[in-house]
């Protein structure tokens, strides 16, 4: 029997989605959700659980949407994961569940993300009320440092335990890199808004604008709390540090990001935060932010050229997020690698260039980009918007002393976040470097586990 | 923790110069002389860094200058008011300890921001000369706060107090007679240049701290980076405090502009909505 095809997801216009931040995929209703469900095979050893970070019993919820029991959907995925309708959109389900799916085989694998997304959608639209289910009072504080994936998961693991828990964050709105970093067209606000309101059901103290280790020093935490879980991500941008680095229309992803994101620039004069609404920008790298802040800048209303030094087989971006760069106009420059910044009266207007080849294989398996002498060419541009990476913030970890870092910067933790000081967990970017959400929030789980299992 | 974020005590000290005392008592008791906040006003508001210019009773002050559309809009707050949102300490401590003698020169708003400085090395047992310099004799702000003090020099712009002239211009000439261990200069970004190309041609190590563009304060977005020698720096979490003498001040005073047209435009806008800003 021939395999059915996937169902698409439902999506707006290139054309039209690429002039506003409004959200890019609008999912599956009812009826596509449905048809895709009824593809699952229901697999008695299902392989698409092993590839997801939280064990989610994917069987189990497909089953359910098929028969349209929505709602029991629903509950199965918040058993397993407290933010579904977050995953949903920002996993990347290809290389997890999707990829472990049997009908990958055929190419067609089941459109979990979709599906997921589908599910939390349809509760938050019908107005499901999560069940709240708190264990009896443990009499024990635990306080969680940083509000992203790892740290909304392990407070709200805890929470459900019966701890209590002060999740602090220092900026003003809680969520990190889902708030700050990833664009309203791909999670918009709103879900993220909402699945902090459940933390806050759940009687997570929210502590907002909170700089930990300067406002409240780490051997203050260690005295008050009985455990301490660390996930303040990787958050430090790296520049190429090529020459004219600091000439103005030279942005870090994480500024561009920020002030579109956090601060709403895209709004500006309406928001006081100003951000540059150029003509030509320029985005040099190839994973997930590059393509963030490529399709941001483009919805300021710029043409956008994205600048790698390797092929497009190389990029480290999900294909989606390609495809949608793509569609909506983003121009692909590969092989190409910035050399140094050109500017005028402290502006950048030029970006001096290298075409590049590939090599060898290197340490990360992919092939090596090497510089074709005498290839120099110049871009013309406003904006660079350098989206190379990140690496260990160490805005708390200077702060705390004795905790064990790797030879990377970042904490020294194991599979269950367990760092060098018995009562402080860790997990997420912090831990591993730059990562996914859904790792963050698996290593929240794990930690929160760690944790129960430390008090007790 | 007192965090109610509520002005305590407000006061215009100069034309567009307003001194603030907020009642949050994370700040107060854990600031350190040379650190910072970053304030926003409203839903839609900016994040502003300020320097903390003193701390009391679970509160701390700023001293704001009107720039732009949100100090405009921050001087117009009351006593009563509150910030809605405020974040800090941040930033690195100045190091203080006893040096002997020292100079600090404040100029401008810098006058108020040297003052937690003056005092901590005071309680070191430090003697310490201060240069304040403004653009006329209507701008030292606090003066009575330098009492203690062992040399106190006013240099105004126009000569309308103390020495005519410019900050660095005093500084040379007591350098002249004069042997320092160290010295500050916080105040706007070419007082502080002019006074560490003196410091520079006198050997003299001085602190500045930058007062670069941010948007987070916490080391993660890298838009207040500065060049320390040949290194890239972030001013919010290396500084704000660097030796004056590596600056590289070029790029950084083309930095603090590069928003220059929207600032134009937000002010602009904002005017035309509330007209003049007759409480500056």
């Amino acid at each position: 029997m021939a395999v059915k095809d996937r169902i698409p997801p439902i999506e707006r216009d290139p054309q039209k989605r690429a002039k506003d931040f409004f959200e890019v995929s609008l999912g599956y209703d009812e009826e596509r959700a449905v048809l895709e469900a009824q593809r699952c095979l229901q697999c008695s050893i299902p392989t698409c659980v092993k590839g997801c970070p939280v064990g989610i019993d994917i069987p189990g919820f497909i089953k359910q949407i098929a028969q349209k029991n929505f709602e029991e959907a629903y509950k199965i995925l918040k058993d397993y994961n407290s933010l579904p309708a977050v995953c949903g959109r920002v996993c990347p389900q290809e290389i997890q569940c999707e990829g472990a799916c049997i009908l990958n085989k055929a190419g067609k694998p089941i459109s979990i993300g979709n599906l997921e997304r589908f599910a939390a959608d349809w509760a938050s639209k019908n107005n499901v009320e999560d069940e709240i289910q708190i264990d009896k009072n443990q009499n024990k504080k635990i306080a969680v440092i940083g509000s992203g994936p790892s740290g909304l998961t392990t407070s709200a693991e805890l929470a459900k335990k019966g701890y209590t828990v002060d999740l602090f964050e220092v900026f003003h709105t809680p969520g990190g890199v889902l708030v700050y970093g990833i664009p309203e067209f791909r999670l918009p606000k709103d879900i993220v808004k909402k699945e902090v309101s459940f933390l806050e059901k759940l009687g997570v103290n929210i502590i907002l604008n909170i700089p930990v280790g300067f406002a409240i020093h780490p051997q203050e935490i260690l005295e008050n709390y009985d455990a301490v879980f660390i996930g303040v991500g990787a958050g430090t941008p790296k520049f190429m540090n090529i020459d004219g680095t600091e000439l103005n229309g030279v942005y870090s992803a994480n500024e561009f990001l920020t002030r579109i994101n956090l601060m709403k620039a895209y709004k500006f004069p309406q928001t006081d935060t100003p951000i540059k609404f150029a003509k030509k920008v320029v985005v040099i790298g190839g994973g997930n932010t590059a393509m963030d802040a490529a399709r941001s800048a483009l919805r300021l209303g710029a043409e956008v050229t994205i600048v790698y030094r390797r092929s497009e087989n190389e990029m480290p971006a999900r294909k989606e997020e390609i495809h949608h760069a793509k569609e909506e106009g983003v121009k692909f420059l590969t092989l190409t690698q910035p050399v140094r910044y050109i500017g005028r009266n402290g502006k950048l207007i030029a970006i001096e260039c290298v075409k590049m080849k590939l090599g060898e294989p290197d340490e990360s398996g992919r092939r090596k980009p090497i510089p074709i002498e005498g290839s120099n060419f110049i871009i013309e541009t406003e904006l660079a918007i350098e989206a190379i990476g990140t690496q260990s913030n160490k805005f708390l970890l200077s702060q705390f002393k004795g905790l064990e870092l790797n030879k990377w910067g970042y904490i020294k933790a194991d599979e269950f976040g367990r760092t060098s000081i018995p009562k402080v967990f860790a997990g997420g970017d912090i831990v591993t470097g730059a990562a996914t959400v859904i790792l963050a929030m698996g290593a929240g789980k794990k930690a929160a586990y760690a944790i129960d299992q430390f008090l007790k | 923790m007192k965090t109610s974020n509520l002005i305590v005590e407000k006061k215009k000290l100069a034309y567009g110069i307003h001194m603030f005392w907020i009642e949050n008592e994370l700040v107060a008791n854990n600031a350190k002389a040379g650190q910072f906040v970053i304030f926003r006003i409203h839903e839609n508001g900016e994040r502003i860094p300020l320097t903390i210019a003193g701390v009391k009773d679970g509160t701390f002050r700023v001293i704001v200058k009107a720039v732009g559309k949100s100090t405009y809009e921050l001087c117009r707050f009351e006593k009563g008011d509150k910030i809605i949102d405020i974040v800090g300490p941040l930033g690195q401590p100045s190091e203080i300890k006893n040096y002997g003698n020292v100079l600090v020169i404040g100029g401008g708003v810098g006058i108020a921001t040297i003052i937690p400085i003056v005092k901590e090395l005071k309680n070191h047992r430090n003697r310490v000369d201060v240069i304040l310099a403004a653009r006329n004799k209507d701008y030292f702000v606090l003066e009575e706060e330098f009492k203690e003090v062992d040399n106190l020099y006013f240099v105004t712009n126009d000569g309308s107090r103390g020495m005519k002239g410019y900050a660095h211009e005093m500084m040379e000439k007591l350098l002249k007679k004069k042997k320092y261990d160290i010295s500050w200069a916080i105040g706007p970004s070419l007082m502080m240049k002019a006074c560490s190309e003196v410091a520079k041609k006198y050997d003299l190590k001085i602190w500045v701290s930058l007062n670069a563009i941010m948007v987070d304060g916490t080391g993660m977005c890298g838009g207040c980076r500065v060049r320390i020698s040949d290194e890239l720096k972030y001013t919010c979490v290396d500084g704000p405090e660097f030796d004056g003498r590596l600056v590289d001040w070029e790029s950084f005073n083309t930095r603090l502009i590069q928003y220059k047209e929207e600032e134009k435009l937000a002010l602009e806008k904002y005017l035309e909505k509330v007209g003049e800003p007759t409480w500056l």
